[in-house]
């Protein structure tokens, strides 16, 4: 494929049509100069749209558009910057363990990892917020994202431990990330712009009095994590329903040990002694949605009567401090799904899928750091 | 070489059928994917269904492009047109390698970064591409930054491609495009 392929410098070809590869200048129609000034606007005008066009579609154009560049800055802007670290749930610790499926969420879902057996598992505990070394605190939002695969098909997702989300739509998440920047005289929120938001967003107010029944509990061990949005889940007869899961702690009820301080990393300080004696056990529960219950608002509880079907044992056996080729470099993507779940009309996980991109992306091209929260310290 | 299997002038100063199907068949693919892929990665609520297209339409165009490499060795290109000076002509020939080589590797590069990334390479429901690179979050920055400096690249190729073509068409009058045409065109003076 070089410039000589040219078809009419073969040998054979007949001297007179060579001569057409020549520059001979002009010998096409009349040009005028009316008619050159209507081609030159014409291609200008397919340039314009061309160009204008991809610029649009990539947000250039539209400073006011919430792109996931933008979300993903708005985290910076209230949590700084930090480098190789998630933008959100920039704190945590890796883990491993297993799935062991009892067969029962094949009832629902087709998905191979329902079916019975065991699928390996990774996950990762986390707090909510972009800093990578806050202090641990009873009340911050903890999550726990997780990975598991089966039959070379993956399902990724990213719970958290309040029973229902504070925003119906991400637009309202970004605002109040924003409004929520801790104002540097009083170390809170500018107690204002929060009424105002909290004003516009009825249903954050709601949601937060469902989040107050539920106090956290002592620990990620016996933590209760939601996947909060609802997934339509299809099962081998072609069958849909819409589906929130969540697990269960298998210690629940327990009273739990207060822990020895309420160091800086108490949390993870306290699941990783947890870990190096015993296995944790969470059970993997499907809440079956029935006709009416809202599939896109994830602020909106489905009523505590809904038949749940406990699917098996989720057990982590293992967590290791953060670093290259364990959980933190895995995308807790929530839209990534096994063949037989698919997403629902709610609007968080499309969002939360292209601002999760983005902040991989992100952290994956800036220099890394190393955890706060490291196993090695804490056992010796 | 294959002989076009016409001795008219029209067939020596278009490109062969093989090339000019080829061409206005992926054009329309790799132009919506381009903008799929920007659209895409500026989209909140979008983001999923534009990905879900732009994974199996990255494959499509990948072996389309395989195909047209293959055609492209093995027909002639018609001559030149007189109007292009020897310096057009070296800059629509480097214009030429360079498009083909984008669209060989601008899906290479998508689907390796997914690979590295350990995500799964899904096409339609339950058909997914096993991974071609190593699970390896250093290897996703390089190869993601890539993708899209190619899409970038592509993209200026493209519509430089585009204006050159319409400036032969529209203001010198020459007819360069009917050397690409898939539709009746006078027989040229």
């Amino acid at each position: 494929m070089d410039p000589d392929d040219r078809g009419d410098e073969q040998v054979d070809e007949p001297a007179d049509h060579g001569a057409e590869n020549q520059p001979t200048g002009p010998r096409f129609g009349a040009l005028t100069r009316r008619g050159a000034l209507l081609g030159i606007g014409a291609v200008a005008g397919v340039a314009a749209v061309d160009v204008g066009g991809f610029a649009y579609a990539g947000g250039w154009l539209r400073p006011g558009a919430l792109t996931p560049s933008r979300f993903a800055d708005g985290f910076e802007q209230v949590y700084g910057r930090h480098d190789g670290f998630r933008r959100n749930h920039a704190k945590g610790l890796s883990a491993t363990g297993s799935f062991a499926s009892n067969g029962a969420g094949a009832a629902i879902c087709r998905a191979a990892v329902f079916r019975q057996g065991n699928v390996a598992v990774i996950g990762r505990f986390s707090l909510a917020g972009g800093l990578p070394d806050q202090a641990d605190k009873p009340g911050t939002v903890r999550g726990l994202g997780l990975l598991l695969q089966a039959d070379g098909q993956q399902w990724r997702t990213a719970m958290v431990n309040i029973p229902v989300f504070l925003d119906s739509t991400p637009q309202a998440f970004y605002e109040r990330t924003l409004v929520s920047k801790p104002l540097p005289d009083t170390g809170k929120p500018d107690p204002q712009k929060m009424a105002a938001f909290l004003d516009r967003h009825p249903e954050t107010v709601a949601a937060m009095k469902i989040v107050k029944q539920s106090p956290p509990s002592a620990g990620f061990a016996d933590s209760t994590f939601y996947g909060l949005n609802a997934f339509y889940f299809t099962n081998s007869a072609g069958t849909t329903v819409p589906v929130r899961w969540s697990v269960v702690p298998q210690d629940a009820g327990a009273v739990a040990a207060p822990p020895e301080s309420f160091g800086k990393d108490y949390l993870f300080d306290d699941l990783i002694r947890t870990v190096a004696q015993r296995p944790l056990n969470w059970r993997l529960m499907l809440t079956i949605g029935e006709p009416g219950d809202p599939t896109n608002d994830a602020t909106k509880p489905w009523p505590r009567s809904r038949r749940s079907i406990d699917a098996g044992t989720l057990s982590i056996t293992a967590v290791q401090t953060e670093e290259a080729g364990n959980a933190r470099d895995i995308n807790f993507d929530p839209l990534v799904l096994p063949e037989g779940i698919t997403a629902s009309d709610d609007p968080l996980p499309a969002a939360r899928s292209a601002v999760y991109s983005r902040s991989f992306t992100l952290r994956a091209q800036e220099p890394k750091s190393p955890s706060e929260v490291n196993v090695r310290q804490v056992l010796s | 070489m294959t002989d076009q299997g016409s001795d008219t002038k029209t067939a020596t100063t278009r490109f062969a059928l093989p090339s000019r199907i080829l061409h206005w068949l992926m054009a329309p693919m790799v132009i919506a994917q381009l903008f799929i892929g920007v659209t895409m990665v500026a989209s909140l609520a979008y983001y999923p269904l534009l990905l879900a297209i732009h994974r199996p339409l990255g494959v499509l165009i990948l072996v389309f492009a395989v195909v047209r490499l293959a055609n492209r060795l093995t027909h002639k290109l018609p001559p030149f047109l007189a109007t292009m000076s020897p310096a057009e002509r070296r800059i629509a020939s480097w214009s030429e390698y360079l498009l083909y080589a984008l669209i060989l590797i601008q899906p290479l590069t998508g689907w390796a970064m997914l690979s590295a990334a350990r995500f799964p390479i899904t096409l339609f429901g339950p058909l997914q591409l096993p991974g071609i690179a190593p699970h390896n979050i250093d290897a996703y920055a390089v190869l993601r930054q890539c993708h899209s400096a190619f899409a970038f690249l592509l993209f200026a190729t493209f519509t430089a491609h585009v204006c050159a073509v319409l400036v032969h068409t529209l203001v010198l009058r020459d007819r360069l495009i009917d050397r690409m045409a898939v539709w009746p065109t006078k027989p040229p003076p």
